[in-house]
C-alpha cells in the first residue's frame, strides 16, 4: 500500500475492527448531502474478501500529488491542517485528482461535476461524523505517527503480554 | 411518498420483456415490506395451484422500508414464492448490500414471471433491465458468482442476489444468496433453478430521501450505541452458536437425527470451542451495527482452509445431530452448503437422516457409491469425511445425491416406495420443511408454533421457544395459554419480518424485547422515515396481516388443518437420556393445543379465516377470495 507521510491529521480505519456496515457512508453521505447515498460518501468501506475489509478516505498527503496534478490549481492544501479544499469556481471535473490519488479518496460527483473529497468535517464541532458514528470504534483521526505508535503498542500487547481476549 | 417510490418492477423472462405498476401509498400502509409485501406480491401474481417449478410461480422481491438508511440492522429483503419443498409459501428475508443498492435503484419491488431458455443474469441498472447472457458463470459458487459479475461490469458497487451450483442442478433445498448472506429456506435457489435464472444484479446510485432526518438520525445513532452493550453481547462475541451448550444443558440439542438431546461432545462443537479456536474475524451485514457473523476456519486434517460464517442452526444440523465431534468437518460441510447455496439445514438433516437409515440396514455403502467414494461410504453418525463427501453428491446431483437432494419428505418416500421400508418415520420434518435446532418434545409451545408455522417448522418465524425456555410455562406441558402465546410470539417475529428489522435487535430500543418495550421506538422509526402517524396498535397490525396474508396464499393453495402437523419422531419416540427424556407431544396434545390457537387466532376450527376478520384487517380481495 503507498504510505502517506504526512504530518497531518487523516481518518483511519483500523481493518481488524472494520466490520463492514458501511454506516459510515450512510453518515457521511446524509452530512455531504442530505440524502442517504453510499456512491456520495467520502470515505469508502472496500471489502476485498469475506474478511478483509476497511475503509478509506483522504490521507492528507505532504505536498500532495492531486493538487500539483490540478490543472486548473482548483485543489489547495489548508498549511495547518492539511485538508485539500476544492475550488468549486475552478473545478472542471477533469478528474486529474482522481488518477494523481493512490489511495482513490476523490471522487466526480456526476450531479455537479465538481470533485469531491473527505474534509474531516471542519465545520463541525463534533468532528468527523464518520468517527463519531462508527460503531465498531474502527475510525479514528489520527496522524501517521499516532498510528505507528498505536501499532506499537498493540504488537507488544499482543506479543508480549499474549493475545486479546 | 417518503420511504417508497410507488413503483414495482414486472420482468418476464419468457418473454424477456419488463413493465412498471404502479402502487399507491395506502398499498404501502397495509403491506409494509419484507416477507409481508413479498407473500402479498405472491397472492397478486401467482397461478394458484401451479407447479413450483412452472413459470407461472413468480419470484417476488420486497424491499424493506428502512433499506439503505442509518437505522440498524434495516438492511433487509424479503423473497417469496410457492415453495416446492411445502407446495405453500416460502418466504424468507435476507440481509445486507443487495437490499440496500435495491433501494436505490428506484423500485420497491420486483416480480419476476415465465421462464428463461438460457441461462440469464438480470441486470437492474437503477431504472434500466438488461437481460445478460450468465453462460460463463455457470458452475461458480455463489460467492464466485458475485465478485465474477462486478469483475464483468466493472463496478464493486453492484450487488447480486445469486444461485450456485445447488441452484443450477434443482436441489430442492437450493437458496438465493447475496454478499454472503442468505434467503435460506424453503428452496428459492430451486426455482431460480427452473427458471435459469442465475442472479438478479442490481445498480442503484439514487440518493435515499426520508421525511424526518433529524428524528431518524438521533434515534439510529442512539440504537447504534445501545448495540454495542449488554443487550446484543451474546451475537457479537459468540454468535448465536453458543446455544449449543445451552440446548445440550436443557436436553434439547437434535443429536443424531434427533434420536437424543444432549450430545456426549457437545463442548468439542459449541460456540465457545469455535470462538476459542477456529475464529477468524466477526463480520456484519450493510447496515448493521451488531455483527454477528463469526468467520471460521478449519484448521486441522483434509479440510484445512475451509472457511464461512457460523451461526447455531446449520452449527447443530451438521455437527450433533450428525454426530460429529471436529469442528473441521462441520466447518467444511456448512462451507459446502454456503459456496454451492443450499439451506444448510435441511442439509443437515438429510444428512442425518442418511445416516440413520444406513445405521438401520436399509442404506449400504454401496448405496454411497461415486466417483471419488468407488468403494461407498461408511456413513456412520460421527464420520465427518463421509458426511461431507455425501454434501458434495447433493450439491452435484451425484449417484444418490439425486434423491438426497430432494429433501428427507420426498427422499423417504422414494426410498419407502422402492425398499418397502418407513424410514418416513425418521424424517425430521413437517409441511415438507425440515425442522429447527430446538427440539419440540421438550419445549410445547415451540412445537405448537412448529406445527401450525406457515412455511413449515421455522425458529424464525416463531419465538414460541420463548416462554417454554424462560419458565413462563411447563415446557413439558400442555396447559390453555399455548395458542395465545403461539399467536404472540408468531405476530411478533411477523413485524420484524415485515419491516423488515433483524431481531438481534429487540432489546437495543429500551432493554426490553416485548412489544411494549420495542413498538414505539419501531413506530417512530417508521414514521421519521415515511411521515406517516403510526400508533403503537398498528405495528401490532402489521404482524398479524404479515401472517394472515401467508396463511391466506396457503388456504387457497389447499391448505387442511391435518397440515399442521409434526414429525412422527416428535409425536411417538421419546428420547432416553438427559432432562428432556421421556417425552414425547402426544396426538391429543398437539390437536387440543391446535384448537387454541385457532380460537386465539379468531379463525374456525378447522383453522379457516372468517370473511368478517379478513375484511376487519383491511384484506377484502383476500375475504373474496377464501374468506369463509
Amino acid at each position: 500500500m503507498p504510505v502517506s507521510t504526512s504530518k497531518y491529521r487523516y481518518v483511519d480505519c483500523d481493518p481488524d475492527l472494520c466490520i463492514g456496515c458501511q454506516i459510515c457512508e450512510y453518515v457521511c453521505s446524509y452530512t455531504k448531502t442530505g440524502e442517504y447515498n453510499t456512491y456520495r460518501s467520502r470515505i469508502r468501506t472496500v471489502r476485498v474478501d469475506e474478511v478483509l475489509i476497511t475503509a478509506i478516505a483522504c490521507r492528507t498527503c505532504e505536498n500532495a500529488p492531486c493538487v500539483i496534478a490540478c490543472p486548473q490549481n482548483a485543489l489547495e492544501q489548508d498549511p495547518d491542517t492539511g485538508i485539500i479544499h476544492i475550488d468549486n469556481q475552478k473545478c472542471d471535473a477533469c478528474a486529474w485528482c482522481i488518477e494523481a490519488c493512490d489511495f482513490g479518496a476523490i471522487s466526480i460527483n456526476p450531479a455537479t461535476k465538481l470533485a469531491e473529497i473527505c474534509d474531516q468535517c471542519e465545520d463541525l464541532e463534533e468532528g468527523p461524523q464518520c468517527v463519531l458514528w462508527c460503531p465498531k470504534e474502527a475510525l479514528s483521526l489520527t496522524t501517521p505517527d499516532q498510528r505507528a505508535q498505536k501499532s506499537r503498542r498493540e504488537l507488544v500487547k499482543e506479543e508480549v503480554v499474549g493475545p486479546k481476549k | 411518498m417518503f420511504g417508497y417510490y410507488g413503483k414495482i418492477l414486472h420482468i418476464d423472462l419468457t418473454e424477456r420483456k419488463h413493465w412498471v405498476e404502479e402502487k399507491p401509498e395506502d398499498w404501502y400502509k397495509i403491506w409494509i415490506g419484507g416477507v409481508s409485501m413479498a407473500s402479498r406480491l405472491c397472492w397478486e401474481n401467482i397461478t394458484p395451484g401451479c407447479d413450483p417449478y412452472s413459470p407461472e410461480n413468480p419470484v417476488c422481491i420486497a424491499n424493506g422500508i428502512f433499506a439503505g438508511t442509518p437505522v440498524p440492522v434495516g438492511g433487509k429483503y424479503g423473497l417469496a414464492s410457492k415453495s416446492p419443498m411445502t407446495n405453500f409459501i416460502g418466504d424468507s428475508l435476507s440481509g445486507s448490500w443487495f437490499s440496500v443498492a435495491l433501494k436505490r435503484t428506484g423500485w420497491d419491488g420486483v416480480v419476476i414471471h415465465g421462464a428463461s431458455d438460457e441461462w440469464v443474469n438480470i441486470f437492474i441498472d437503477d431504472e434500466r433491465v438488461e437481460f445478460r447472457d450468465a453462460t460463463k458463470l455457470l458452475g461458480l459458487d455463489t460467492f464466485k458468482t458475485e465478485e465474477a459479475i462486478r469483475e464483468q461490469l466493472a463496478d464493486d458497487q453492484v450487488r447480486s442476489a445469486t444461485i450456485g451450483p445447488s441452484g443450477e442442478h434443482m436441489v430442492r433445498f437450493a437458496n438465493v444468496t447475496n454478499d454472503g448472506r442468505q434467503a435460506g429456506r424453503t428452496g428459492h435457489g430451486a426455482i431460480w433453478g427452473s427458471k435459469k435464472l442465475k442472479a438478479v444484479s442490481v445498480r442503484g446510485t439514487q440518493g435515499i430521501k426520508v421525511a424526518d432526518p433529524d428524528t431518524l438520525n438521533k434515534l439510529s445513532f442512539n440504537i447504534t450505541k445501545e448495540a454495542q452493550g449488554p443487550h446484543t453481547s451474546k451475537y457479537r462475541i459468540l454468535g448465536t452458536s453458543t446455544n449449543v451448550l445451552n440446548m445440550n444443558k436443557l436436553g434439547l440439542l437434535p443429536t443424531r437425527n434427533y434420536q437424543e438431546g444432549v450430545f456426549e461432545d457437545a463442548e468439542k462443537v459449541s460456540g465457545e470451542f469455535l470462538h476459542e479456536h477456529h475464529k477468524v474475524k466477526t463480520i456484519a451485514c450493510a447496515q448493521c451495527p451488531i455483527a454477528c457473523e463469526q468467520m471460521s476456519i478449519a484448521k486441522k486434517g483434509p479440510f484445512t482452509g475451509a472457511m464461512t460464517g457460523i451461526e447455531y442452526e446449520c452449527l447443530f444440523a451438521n455437527g450433533p445431530n450428525l454426530g460429529i465431534n471436529d469442528m473441521n468437518a462441520v466447518i467444511r460441510l456448512i462451507e459446502v452448503a454456503d459456496r454451492s447455496g443450499m439451506d444448510a439445514i435441511t442439509m443437515g438433516l438429510t444428512i442425518s437422516w442418511a445416516m440413520e437409515t444406513f445405521e438401520k440396514g436399509i442404506f449400504t455403502r454401496e448405496d454411497f457409491k461415486s466417483e471419488k467414494h468407488p468403494d461407498g461410504l461408511d456413513l456412520r453418525f460421527g464420520n465427518g469425511e463421509a458426511a461431507v463427501a455425501v454434501a458434495e453428491m447433493i450439491r452435484d446431483r451425484e449417484g444418490i445425491g439425486q434423491i438426497l437432494s430432494e429433501g428427507t419428505r420426498m427422499a423417504s418416500l422414494i426410498i419407502d416406495d422402492q425398499r418397502n421400508t418407513e424410514t418416513w418415520k425418521w424424517t425430521m420434518q413437517a409441511k415438507g420443511l425440515e425442522t429447527a435446532g430446538y427440539d419440540g418434545r421438550g419445549l410445547k409451545t415451540f412445537a405448537l408454533g412448529s406445527a401450525v408455522g406457515v412455511r413449515g417448522p421455522c425458529h424464525n418465524r416463531t419465538a414460541a421457544y420463548d416462554p417454554d425456555i424462560q419458565g413462563e410455562v411447563d415446557r413439558f406441558k400442555v396447559d390453555d395459554r399455548r395458542g395465545e402465546l403461539a399467536k404472540d410470539t408468531e405476530e411478533y417475529a411477523a413485524v420484524y419480518d415485515t419491516l423488515p428489522l433483524c431481531k438481534f435487535i429487540r432489546r437495543c430500543f429500551t432493554g426490553k424485547a416485548d412489544r411494549a418495550g420495542a413498538w414505539p421506538t419501531i413506530a417512530q422509526l417508521v414514521n421519521a422515515t415515511t411521515g406517516w402517524n403510526l400508533q403503537y396498535e398498528d405495528i401490532d397490525l402489521i404482524g398479524e396481516r404479515a401472517h394472515a396474508m401467508k396463511k391466506a396464499f396457503n388456504i387457497r393453495e389447499g391448505w387442511k388443518r391435518a397440515d399442521d402437523d409434526l414429525p412422527y419422531r416428535w409425536k411417538h419416540d421419546p428420547m432416553t437420556k438427559g432432562p428432556s427424556a421421556g417425552h414425547v407431544v402426544t396426538d391429543e396434545e398437539l390437536e387440543y393445543m391446535k384448537d387454541l390457537y385457532y380460537i386465539a387466532k379468531g379463525w374456525t376450527p378447522d383453522g379457516m379465516i372468517p370473511k368478517q376478520k379478513l375484511q376487519d384487517l383491511g384484506m377484502p380481495d383476500v375475504a373474496e377470495a377464501i374468506g369463509v
